[in-house]
């Protein structure tokens, strides 16, 4: 595949990774138990055919516009861009997809992957909650029998989603093991997958796990890039000069940043989760404070120690606490297409509180991360200049979070 | 290709032969690897602690919190391995884990350590064929044997891909699943095994939910070996720094169905 503009001096394009056995560079790959290999197998192969299906997509397309709400808007954030002094900020307005996250659009993708294979069973991992409403969703959308693994941490910070996937009728199961949280329910997820493999199809959340799952969920989540590569077009005949996303497992940030990055004059800022900070221990910004290692099914940065066991990830926002990262964001850090920073707890509260009253929009925690960044990016530019960030999620789950942190009583 | 020879010895006896699995650093490891050999297992398997033990079941991943809670290492575990083989000179040690801690410090360094500390082979869970150079390239160096795993879903096409690079000998994992939970019909196993000794002159050790002697009794009558983990774990879960006479006993037990099986 080769680049459509402006990558003349690069000497590949960004674009053609993964390799045939999941490998981005020295990242991804399939390590999973021998159970499971054949499925996987099986998975790719089907993945194929369904990529190369018209009538797949077609069916995709029709269910992003008519059931998610596709296109999202492509929004000018003028007051942002005014109370910041400097760039032009915009976003794409992920969080005003149906349930409320850029989550469903994977997951969409993945349920009709799952019918087309015959599986008549579907899991997920969930952290926040987000991929596990949109599951649950998709679930409930296709009449297909749905259990989710949460850990019992996350089920106890998240109780409205728990409740809503109840009302769709999925079954949730908390998870103790570990430290009850994100990790702690993939491994579940795949103890269960590898003793169902016959009927059960597992929607994993995020760009991460073994191939095609990085490959699978970065295209389905890709429409974000793709919609937003056009509309910048459209609206203002001109690319952003730096894309900006947060960074859990990293699925929204490669959506948006796939489509762009053979554009060699966008630059792109991934931003993790920094906790209380990447001088201690109490963050999750794989990237920028991890290793490389093998964890559920694939080579990528971790959190681990020394012996390379997996430490716990922290954030104020649950659906960026995951010790891992996706593959390609793994590669795209090591080649520098990709500058990766982080956002403390306290900074993403500032972030989300901006956004609040500039703009009448309440973020999620997750992209309030992207939305500290933005600001302090959008100083350094001239006000010709243009940042695009996404928008991947909507705020409502996280208010009492919020409240809690900024000691409001609710 | 190095074949070790206490493996190949321990299943080339005029019996099956009983494979028994304790994790590292759980309870007194040195004397619940004793009581195991006391006891009559061929072979001893030696569970790497991992915080994340994604294809174990309730038992083996309790013994995985038990041993990190005490902060085992790694160095810890070859420690253990080395002290074990000055004991015990002639029985063979397999570590059995998850890839991280196995490559941490990279594949070299982790083959080297089990060479100089006399680990026969070593199980990795979550290393398939497709990813073998990630492990197998620096312990087929060393003289290690990387021991793979064959499933129920490892299928005739995928079979001589996971036999290609595998010594010691091939672990059939008798249901698809996780560690310490139900058993495969006696049936199954019987041509599962077929099936994978018409394509291997390996021996075949059949192990995951074989807890009691009538089981693993039953197994050997048609496999070479018979690995028993989840419910020797457990009894280092009840009896903690007491458990070596309880494992001598089960373990005893099970040698005696095992070795007169056939």
């Amino acid at each position: 595949m080769l680049c459509q503009s402006g990558a003349m001096n690069a000497p590949n394009s960004f674009r053609n990774q993964p390799d045939d056995r999941g490998h981005f560079g020295d990242y991804g790959g399939r390590y999973v138990a021998e159970t499971l290999m054949p499925l996987i197998l099986d998975l790719e192969r089907e993945y194929r055919a369904a990529q190369a299906d018209p009538a797949f997509k077609a069916q995709f397309d029709d269910l992003l516009e008519h059931y998610v709400g596709r296109p999202s808007p492509l929004y000018f954030a003028e007051r942002l861009t005014e109370a910041v002094g400097g760039a032009q900020i915009w976003f794409k307005r992920d969080e005003l997809n149906h349930t409320g996250a850029h989550k469903i659009n994977n997951c969409i993708g993945q349920i009709l992957l799952a019918i087309r294979m015959g599986k008549t069973r579907i899991i997920a991992e969930t952290g926040a909650g987000q991929h596990g409403v949109a599951t649950a969703t998709v679930c409930a959308r296709f009449g297909l029998p749905c259990v989710i693994y949460m850990g019992a941490e996350d089920v106890r910070r998240q109780s409205p989603n728990v409740f809503r996937m109840k009302l769709l009728g999925a079954e949730v199961i908390p998870v103790t093991s570990g430290g009850a949280t994100l990790k702690d329910a993939m491994n579940e997820g795949l103890r269960d997958w590898v003793a169902n493999v016959h009927d059960t199809f597992y929607i994993i959340g995020t760009a991460a796990g073994p191939h095609p799952y990085p490959e699978m969920v970065r295209d389905f989540q890709s429409v974000i890039g793709k919609e937003a590569r056009e509309q910048m077009l459209s609206r203002i005949d001109r690319l952003p000069d730096l894309l900006v996303a947060c960074i859990g497992g990293g699925s929204n940030a490669l959506g948006l940043f796939h489509p762009f990055l053979d554009d060699a004059d966008v630059k792109m800022l991934g931003v993790e989760a920094g906790g209380h900070g990447l001088d201690g221990d109490e963050h999750a910004a794989s990237l920028l404070g991890g290793a490389p290692g093998v964890l559920h099914g694939n080579k990528t940065y971790l959190l681990q120690d020394e012996d390379g066991q997996i430490t716990e990830g922290h954030s104020i926002s649950a659906g960026l606490d995951y010790p891992g990262i996706g593959p390609e964001h793994a590669w795209l850090k090591d080649t520098g297409r990709v500058e990766y920073t982080s956002v403390t707890d306290k900074e993403a509260l500032e972030g989300f509180q901006l956004l609040c009253r500039t703009e009448g929009i309440i973020p999620a925690l997750e992209p309030s991360h992207a939305i500290h960044a933005v600001a302090e990016r959008a100083k350094t530019m001239r006000d010709d200049q243009i940042i695009l960030a996404n928008l991947c999620g909507r705020g409502d789950k996280d208010i009492f979070t919020v409240a809690e942190a900024l000691g409001v009583e609710i | 290709m190095t074949e070790s020879n206490r493996l190949s010895s321990a299943f080339s006896k005029p019996h099956p032969a009983l494979v028994c699995f304790v994790t590292a650093g759980d309870g007194d490891t040195a004397a619940n690897l004793d009581a195991l050999v006391e006891g009559g297992a061929d072979v001893i398997e030696l569970g790497m602690p991992f915080t994340d033990p994604m294809a174990d079941g309730p038992a083996i991943q309790a013994a995985n919190l038990r041993a990190l809670a005490r902060r085992t290492t790694t160095a810890d575990i070859f420690a253990l391995a080395e002290q074990f083989r000055l004991r015990h000179p002639d029985v063979p040690l397999i570590l059995m884990g998850y890839a991280n801690p196995m490559i941490r410090r990279g594949p070299e360094w982790f083959a080297e350590e089990c060479a100089k500390a006399g680990v026969d082979g070593v199980i990795c869970v979550d290393i398939p064929p497709e990813e073998d150079e990630a492990l197998g390239p620096a312990l087929r160096t060393k003289g290690i044997a990387p021991i793979r795993l064959a499933t129920p879903t490892t299928d005739a096409k995928r079979l001589p891909a996971v036999l290609e690079g595998s010594d010691g000998f091939v672990y059939y994992v008798s249901v698809a699943g996780i560690t310490g939970k139900q058993q495969a019909a006696t049936a199954s196993i019987e041509e599962a095994v077929g099936k994978l000794k018409a394509s291997t002159d390996l021996p075949i050790a059949v192990g995951f939910g074989v807890r009691t002697p009538e089981q693993a009794s039953a197994i050997a009558k048609v496999a070479d070996g018979v690995v028993v983990g989840s419910a020797l774990v457990e009894l280092v879960g009840k009896y903690g720094a007491d458990a070596p006479a309880a494992l001598r006993e089960l373990t005893s037990a099970l040698a005696d169905a095992v070795h007169s099986a056939r």
